[in-house]
């Protein structure tokens, strides 16, 4: 009874649209047939799906992989700090994550844009030759992930820095005695305390990164030539923009699959070393 | 209980009684007797142009007693695209709305017929073009009706004093203010050269190659002029042909010449392309020209707006028209036709051209010579051709002639600027055409 609330809130806002994603998906262009799977076995054979399948896997496991290791040295750069000063740093450092993407977006397309890169201002000054960032595939799709990068890094920070805070001082200590290196107590303390930590953090984010919308749509629109779409820009381009839906919606429901075996394995692992404990 | 019983001769002398009453009282009609309309309009980036079209709004309501609410909604972020989808999905919301190109043949389903309306505005204001006729007829019946808030001709704006110095093209002359176009020599092959030119002294000409609309219409209408259709208006693929193998060389060709990262643009980097002063020529509405005139106003004076460069098949120029429907469920589709006569007079459409500076296009014959086109400057006279008075140039639209549903996501896919980038980035052309054909066939499904 007291659940209730929270059950019609999240059987109105997720578990309703994500049935009516399926549904939707099921139907043809028009929306007035049943085609069951029709769409997702047009969609196996278009080379662009393949593409841009390939192009979500990339951009998130490159920015994941990035954000945990920036996050975990810059955590521990943080947790050497005295605790004075530390507050203020930690502050900074959050302020990527705290100004909203589409926001901070709009900013770095300032910084890249085609013909007023403000970094290739920079580069003209040295006499470096101008980088196309948005014009070239590669050059767009290292835009992208860098964005996330910058963007997500200070989550995993604050994360690991809070696990690391965690860690009791005893198990260090117990390490020097028995003449454990800096590498040792990192491999053999450190990270088996904080690798429940790790893992919800590089799922959640992975998640989020996989689902993410608003940096490639800010600052490539999923150009050039489709090389930087993700499901979720694609999606949209062909939902709403082109006026298929059904095969919008059959495009953002492949994430599902791909998110939940990435999910079971995490939370599996995690459960396994929480009975082990 | 009691009961009343009630006998035949009572209720006739009643009757009779109120209906001396009824008919011998004033008719007293109240100050909204043709009930409520709400219409959407597009929100329209030229600042003061929403107040025209709300002012006639609101006299029509006056006039003809209807409760009136008008939201204006913008197209960034695709606002106004999602609010089509929402309220065809929900079956309600606004009574009109405004349906930029490709959306009433998306939405034809769910959209009253209009033929009453357009026969009589036909008759009135002359013929539409083809463009118009090709995005808003289905099934032989009109389902919208052309607006002139937002529609608009993506032709050349360009810098005069450029063009005359490095490619010694004088385009008031082929242009001239007021009168018809001496623009003969204008074609692909003079283009071409003026393009290498103005590239060689380092103000190239600004059109873009990316996924935004700017892009696909200039690329579509140079599609056009050399005859290359990717469909046919049967359904039919046709995209391995020659037509297409000679524009898509003409486009690459045309690419070299062109700013390296315009497989990047937007339909922002034209215009700042031109404002900047770094550009000699894009292809677009008088916007920009607006810009400068703010911003920029030696830039401003240097600019002219005129036709596209003629091809083997002759000279077509993109037409981007927007349109009014009403939904098939609107709750008072009287009141919504009366308001759309309205708005397609003459005097009316005036109006919102005046209030656009020059911007909006009515896309009737009669309506392509009001005063603001001759009048405005600086320079006096640069757009006098923008509305194609002297019907030089044929008005298209990208992928057309096939069936819009398809056409529709030609276009929105930017599939011919993707083929240009990829062959002028080294993929062989019969490679492009076998890429094109694949991404054809999947826009064609039902």
């Amino acid at each position: 009874m007291m659940a209730l609330p929270l059950i019609i809130i999240i059987a109105a806002l997720v578990v309703y649209p994500a049935i009516y994603s399926l549904h939707l998906a099921t139907l043809n262009k028009s929306m007035e047939r049943f085609v069951g799977f029709g769409n997702f076995e047009f969609l196996f054979k278009r080379e662009t799906f393949w593409m841009v399948v390939k192009q979500s896997c990339i951009f998130a496991v490159t920015a994941v992989v990035f954000k945990a290791l920036i996050g975990f040295f810059v955590a521990h750069f943080v947790h050497a700090i005295p605790d004075k000063g530390q507050r203020k740093w930690r502050g900074m450092l959050l302020v990527p994550w705290v100004i909203p993407p589409a926001m901070s977006t709009l900013a770095w397309f300032w910084l890249f844009d085609p013909s007023y890169s403000a970094f290739n201002w920079l580069f003209a000054l040295l006499g470096i030759p101008s980088v196309p960032w948005l014009g070239d595939p590669y050059w767009a799709r290292f835009s992208v992930i860098l964005v996330n990068v910058w963007y997500g890094a200070p989550f995993f920070m604050i994360m690991y820095l809070a696990a690391l805070k965690s860690v009791p001082e005893q198990l260090y200590e117990a390490a020097s005695i028995d003449g454990a290196n800096w590498w040792q107590r990192l491999w053999y303390v450190t990270l088996p305390m904080m690798r429940n930590i790790i893992s919800i953090t590089v799922l959640f984010s992975l998640i989020v990164t996989f689902a993410n919308f608003d940096i490639v749509r800010v600052l490539t629109a999923g150009g050039p030539i489709d090389q930087t779409h993700v499901f979720a820009t694609w999606a949209f381009k062909l939902g709403i923009e082109g006026g298929d839906i059904p095969l919008g919606a059959t495009v953002s429901l492949f994430m599902v699959p791909l998110l939940g075996v990435a999910a079971i394995f995490i939370l599996r692992d995690i459960t396994k070393r929480g009975n082990e404990a | 209980m009691t009961r009343a019983s009630v006998s035949r001769r009572g209720v006739l002398k009643g009757a009779a009684a109120v209906s001396a009453v009824a008919l011998s009282a004033p008719f007293v009609r109240g100050a909204y007797a043709a009930g409520k309309l709400s219409v959407g309009f597009w929100d329209h980036w030229v600042p003061g142009a929403n107040g025209a079209l709300t002012q006639l709004c609101q006299e029509w309501a006056a006039k003809e007693k209807v409760d009136i609410t008008i939201d204006y909604i913008t197209s960034q972020g695709n606002k106004n695209l999602l609010t089509i989808a929402a309220e065809s999905q929900a079956r309600s919301g606004h009574d009109i709305l405004a349906f930029p190109t490709w959306q009433p043949a998306d939405q034809v389903k769910n959209l009253e017929p209009v033929d009453d309306i357009m026969t009589e505005l036909i008759k009135q204001n002359g013929k539409v073009n083809g463009t118009v006729e090709y995005l808003a007829r289905s099934g032989g019946k009109w389902i919208a009706v052309p607006a002139t808030a937002g529609s608009q001709i993506k032709g050349p704006c360009t810098r005069i004093d450029l063009l005359k110095q490095h490619a010694g093209i004088d385009i008031q002359a082929m242009y001239p203010a007021g009168s018809a176009p001496k623009a003969d020599g204008w074609n692909m092959d003079t283009f071409l050269v003026a393009a290498e030119k103005c590239h060689k002294a380092g103000v190239p000409f600004g059109i873009g190659l990316g996924q935004t609309s700017d892009s696909v219409d200039t690329a579509g209408a140079i599609f056009q002029s050399f005859g290359a259709t990717l469909i046919d208006d049967k359904g039919k693929i046709v995209v391995k042909s020659d037509n297409v193998r000679q524009a898509l060389d003409y486009m690459k060709r045309l690419t070299a010449f062109l700013p390296a990262d315009v497989s990047a643009w937007d339909d922002a980097s034209n215009n700042k392309w031109l404002v900047s002063g770094r550009g000699s020529l894009i292809m677009n509405p008088p916007s920009t020209w607006a810009v400068a005139k703010r911003d920029a106003p030696q830039i401003a004076e240097q600019l002219w707006t005129h036709g596209m460069p003629a091809g083997p098949k002759g000279r077509f120029s993109p037409f981007l028209p927007y349109f009014w429907g009403i939904w098939s469920f609107s709750k008072n589709k009287t009141a919504a036709k009366s308001l759309l006569m309205r708005l397609s007079q003459a005097d009316a459409a005036e109006k919102m051209v005046v209030a656009s500076g020059g911007y909006d296009l009515p896309a009737f014959e009669k309506l392509t010579t009001f005063k603001t086109w001759a009048e405005e400057g600086p320079p006096k006279g640069t757009l006098y051709h923008y509305p194609n008075p002297h019907n030089h140039q044929t008005l298209s639209i990208a992928a057309s002639p096939a069936p819009p549903k398809i056409a529709s996501q030609i276009y929105t896919q930017a599939t011919m600027t993707k083929m240009v980038v990829r062959h002028f980035q080294g993929e062989a052309m019969e490679k492009t055409l076998a890429w094109a054909e694949t991404e054809l066939e999947g826009f064609s499904r039902s």
